[in-house]
């Protein structure tokens, strides 16, 4: 019963801020709507036992990523709010797009079943404690995805060092 | 805070069965003591807080052949009860070009981080609020969300000193959180858990046991990381005075500058306690306390503060620069170095 209001709870807060973030003129509100939403992301996994991810959720999500989000917006629109104009003038036919999009999504809804259920019950879980566990999955079963996202990483901040060079190098 | 404790409490470890209609009295209960222990700490902690700036201007002052507060009460020992009054009544200027919900909200953000992250902290064998498994984490995503208040109060506040000072304050805590997180993976690896708990039980009790020797490293690049992310000095370029008059803050009056100053001063001392739990063996000392078990972990907390003050009144102020260059090209190789070396005597061990 908690658990279900919790849940609602999370679920209200997620969808309100997320139209908060879509909707807001300043984009400064935009991403402490999102922060917000992060937040009840992560209330979510708690209730799914799931305490590692909902840590990592607010540090790399709400704490880094928007963060860099917010440097970038500051950077940009130094002093001046900047106001975000519309994608399409016409209401009614962005009206009309929403409303087909959310027909199409409650369409969905019925289709959905629960998977089966693997090797780590609640219980495991609680006794394992999250991190462990995950762990145990992550560097045994899945080492193979995992180094392929090490890789991409990797990618990215040779890219990240290479941009940032070329631009020293062209203003020297 | 409460919502925290109780949510990471009972849902991470308790059983998932619990019924609104069936909340019994001795739940009630529990619910009641942990809100008066929650209230209990507040109190010391803010106490503390008032106490840590009176130690640190007689500090400061005794290092420069001053004597620091004197006037009120013998002395001066009643100064921070004046100084809270005295911000208590002062007016709360708005400034008339500011974004008013943000410049409002902005410290009531940081100082609510900050008393967050005290719930995981053990301050005695079983003296801690909510004994949840991810606690290090925890403490790290309060801390985090804590460099929000201090931007938005620099963007807020209209200002170009405000505006500068949050930007810094933004790139100083995103470099310095990767330090600060990696310096302490080797405690992690030690003792095998993310519990603040486990992490001193695993210790032992002897001073020759502490985390502190095993990973002097691990220590040296947490301790300058330490510094940086609770913007003390030498790293107190936010809010440098001689550049930006003071920062983030510049524009806020009253009790919502008092609001970051107690922040600031619960950062260090989380800040120190983390170093005290995961370096310094936590409430462990060289011989139990009866009647008041958290003394040995207060005397090493106080420990740390001291250390604050003295690099205070000692060193001058990084550059800018330098502040970046060290961050990224000596903490974080050496925190990896630490991470390899560590994992490579656990093999070397088992």
């Amino acid at each position: 019963m908690v658990n279900q209001l919790l849940f609602l709870y999370c679920a209200v807060v997620i969808i309100g801020t997320g139209l908060v973030a879509v909707r807001s003129r300043n984009p400064v509100y935009s991403v402490l709507a999102v922060m917000v939403l992060f937040f009840h992301i992560a209330g979510l996994y708690l209730l799914l036992n799931a305490e590692f991810l909902a840590a990592v959720q607010i540090i790399v999500y709400a704490g880094a990523i928007l963060v860099l989000y917010l440097f970038v917006l500051f950077l940009v629109s130094l002093r001046q709010e900047v106001k975000i104009e519309r994608f399409i003038a016409s209401h009614r036919v962005s009206a009309l797009v929403s409303v087909c999009l959310g027909v199409c999504l409650l369409a969905i809804i019925p289709t959905f079943k629960l998977g089966a259920k693997g090797q780590y019950p609640v219980e495991r879980i609680e006794q394992l404690t999250h991190t462990k566990a995950m762990g145990l999955e992550l560097y045994s079963n899945f080492i193979l995805p995992f180094e392929i996202a090490a890789l991409i990483l990797l990618i990215a901040v040779i890219g990240g060092l290479v941009l940032a060079r070329n631009e020293k190098e062209v203003k020297e | 805070m409460w919502f925290w404790a109780n949510v990471t409490g009972s849902f991470l470890e308790e059983d998932h069965s619990f019924n609104l209609d069936e909340v019994s009295v001795p739940e009630i209960m529990q619910i009641l003591t942990l809100i008066l222990q929650i209230a209990i700490l507040l109190v010391i902690v803010l106490l503390h807080v008032a106490y840590a700036t009176y130690f640190e201007r007689k500090i400061i002052g005794h290092m420069q052949v001053r004597m620091g507060p004197m006037l009120v009460g013998y002395h001066g020992l009643l100064q921070p009860i004046a100084d809270g009054i005295k911000s208590f009544f002062k007016e709360d200027v708005v400034p008339a070009q500011a974004d008013k919900p943000l410049f409002l909200f902005a410290p009531v953000i940081c100082l609510v981080t900050m008393l967050t992250s005290l719930a995981v902290i053990p301050f005695a064998k079983g003296w801690v609020l909510a004994d949840i498994n991810i606690g290090l984490l925890f403490i790290f995503a309060m801390s985090s969300l804590a460099s929000y208040g201090v931007i938005l109060a620099g963007w807020a506040s209209n200002s170009k000193y405000t505006f500068l000072g949050g930007m810094r304050s933004m790139a100083q805590v995103i470099s310095y959180e990767i330090p600060l997180g990696l310096s302490l993976v080797g405690v992690m690896m030690l003792s095998g858990s993310l519990n603040l708990t486990a992490i001193v039980n695993s210790q032992g009790n002897s001073f020759s046991s502490m985390y502190l020797f095993p990973q002097i490293i691990g220590f040296f690049v947490f301790f300058l990381a330490m510094l940086a992310e609770t913007n003390r000095v030498p790293f107190d370029l936010p809010e440098a005075e001689t550049e930006l008059v003071s920062g983030y803050i510049t524009e806020y009056s009253g009790m919502r500058y008092a609001l970051f100053f107690m922040a600031e001063y619960i950062g260090m001392m989380v800040m120190a306690s983390i170093g005290t739990t995961c370096f310094l063996g936590g409430w462990n000392g060289p011989f139990e306390v009866p009647f008041f078990p958290p003394l040995w972990f207060i005397l090493k907390v106080y420990g740390f503060i001291f250390f604050f003050i003295w690099i205070r009144a000692t060193l001058p102020r990084y550059r800018y620069d330098q502040l970046m260059a060290l961050g990224w090209k000596l903490l974080i190789p050496l925190a990896l170095l630490n991470i390899f070396l560590t994992g490579l005597f656990k093999i070397l061990v088992h």
